[in-house]
Parts: structure tokens; sequence; C-alpha cells
């Protein structure tokens, strides 16, 4: 399946939004650091992995796929929560990228370079990401080819 | 204060920018893989290192896998919920935040306390 890059889409999130999503993550930014200050790094380091922009995220997804129904004249309720229901999808997928972060940095950080094990981490996000996004699309590819020919038959 | 104002500009600088690089692609769930983006641990690492010690953000790190597991089960529950039910989406994924933040507690109890 092809990946797309819409840079137009830059310019339909609206200024709110951006502040919006600005804030999510700041405060939640913000807690982490007063959690771990106040209850020690174990706990506050939950934080680190917590959803921070995905319900924000989430909604406006929702709202643009609405938008763009309506605008050619249909009830686009159902569509954008289904392009929702897709984005959670992938971060579910992001997620265990997110514990290969996690992982890769608990593993390296007291050995090596702070600055080098926050990019290797980060690397290994994006393509554990990357790889099991793939995977998953060429899986649900082979299993329509295959009800096709069934139903051919 | 001046430490958490620090925090929340950069949390907030990184987040968006984690944010907007998710807009720029589709599929939708392909751009869903930047919702769980490590933005925030980018963010809270960075700073902790250069205030804290080496042992501090490793004990963060360490716990983040607890948090990590918690977000595999909050997305796929909030993509189920949005699938099958006719639920509003920011009611439906922040109701489902306090369930990330107990299975987060619960696998940081069981496994890495």
């Amino acid at each position: 399946m092809r990946i797309d890059v819409d840079l137009a889409a830059l310019g339909r999130t609206k200024w709110h939004e951006y502040a919006i999503r600005f804030v999510f993550g700041g405060s939640v930014t913000a807690l982490a650091g007063i959690i771990a200050a106040k209850y020690g790094p174990a706990l506050g380091g939950l934080f680190l992995a917590c959803p921070a922009i995905f319900p924000a995220s989430a909604t406006l997804i929702d709202k643009h796929e609405r938008q763009r129904k309506e605008k050619l004249g249909l009830n686009g309720t159902n569509r954008g929560r289904q392009a929702a229901s897709a984005d959670a999808a992938g971060s579910a997928i992001g997620s265990v990228g997110l514990f290969i972060f996690a992982l890769v940095t608990w593993k390296l950080l007291p050995q090596h370079n702070v600055w080098m094990v926050l990019t290797l981490s980060t690397l290994f996000w994006l393509l554990t990401c990357a790889s099991l996004w793939h995977l998953r699309k060429r899986d649900q590819m082979l299993k329509n080819r295959f009800f096709k020919v069934i139903n051919f038959k | 204060m001046k430490e958490i104002l620090i925090r929340f500009l950069v949390g907030g600088a990184v987040v968006s920018l984690f944010a907007a690089l998710g807009d720029l692609f589709r599929p939708k769930s392909f751009a869903g893989l930047f919702g769980a983006a490590p933005a925030v641990a980018l963010a809270t690492l960075s700073l902790t290192i250069a205030d804290k010690t080496t042992s501090y953000a490793t004990t963060e790190s360490h716990s983040m896998i607890a948090g990590a597991l918690a977000f595999f089960i909050y997305a796929s529950c909030v993509s189920w919920v949005l699938m099958h039910h006719k639920l509003n989406v920011f009611l439906a994924a922040t109701a489902a935040v306090p369930v990330w933040f107990r299975v987060a507690l619960g696998f940081w109890r069981i496994w890495l306390n």
C-alpha cells in the first residue's frame, strides 16, 4: 500500500488546533516532571508513554473527515469515526514502537552517550512502527485476495 | 516553577512537531503511528539528563515500558469501540485515559516495581 504525503494538510489545520495539541503535549510533559519530582522517577516514567495528544488528534481527524464528506453533500459522521478508529489502530502499532523505544533507552542509557541513545531509540521506534504497519497491510491485502479467489470459484 | 515552564514549552513544541508530521501522511492508519510517537519521552528525557543524573533517566525509561504496554491496550480499545459503537470520538478517547493509567500502574506494580 502506498504512503502519500499531503503537504496541504498542514494548511487545513487551524492555528487553534495546533495550540490545543501544544497545550496537551506541554501539560503532560510538565505533569510527568511534577509527578517524578513528587513521587520519584519510577512513577513519573509511566507518563512518558501517556496518550498525551491522542484524544485531540483523533478528534481533529474525525472533524476533518466529516467536513470533507459534508462538502460533498454527504453525512460524514460514520466516515469521521472510522478514520479516528483507523488512527487509533495505527497508534496501537505505534505503541509497540514506543515499547521498543523504552527498552532500548533503558538498556543503553547507563553505558552510552545520551544523544546517541535517544537518536538510536527514535530510529528503532520508527523502524518497528513502519515494519509492523507494512506487515499488517500486506496481511490484509493477502486476505482480501484470498477471499476474492474463493468467491470467484 | 521555571523548570515546569521549560518542560511545558519544550514538551509542547516536540509533541506539536510529531503531531504535524502525523497530519502529513495518508492513509490514516499510518498517520496514527505518530499518535504514539515518543514525543513526551524525548522532551522529558532530554531535560532530565540536562538537569539530573543518567540513573534517574534510566529509571524513567524503565517505567515507560509499562506505560507503552498500557498504551497498546488503550489504543486497541479505542479503535474497537469507535469501529463498533456510535460514540463521540473525543468522549471515547478521553474516557479511556483512566483505563491507560490503571493498566500502566498495574503493569508497573506487577513487573517493574
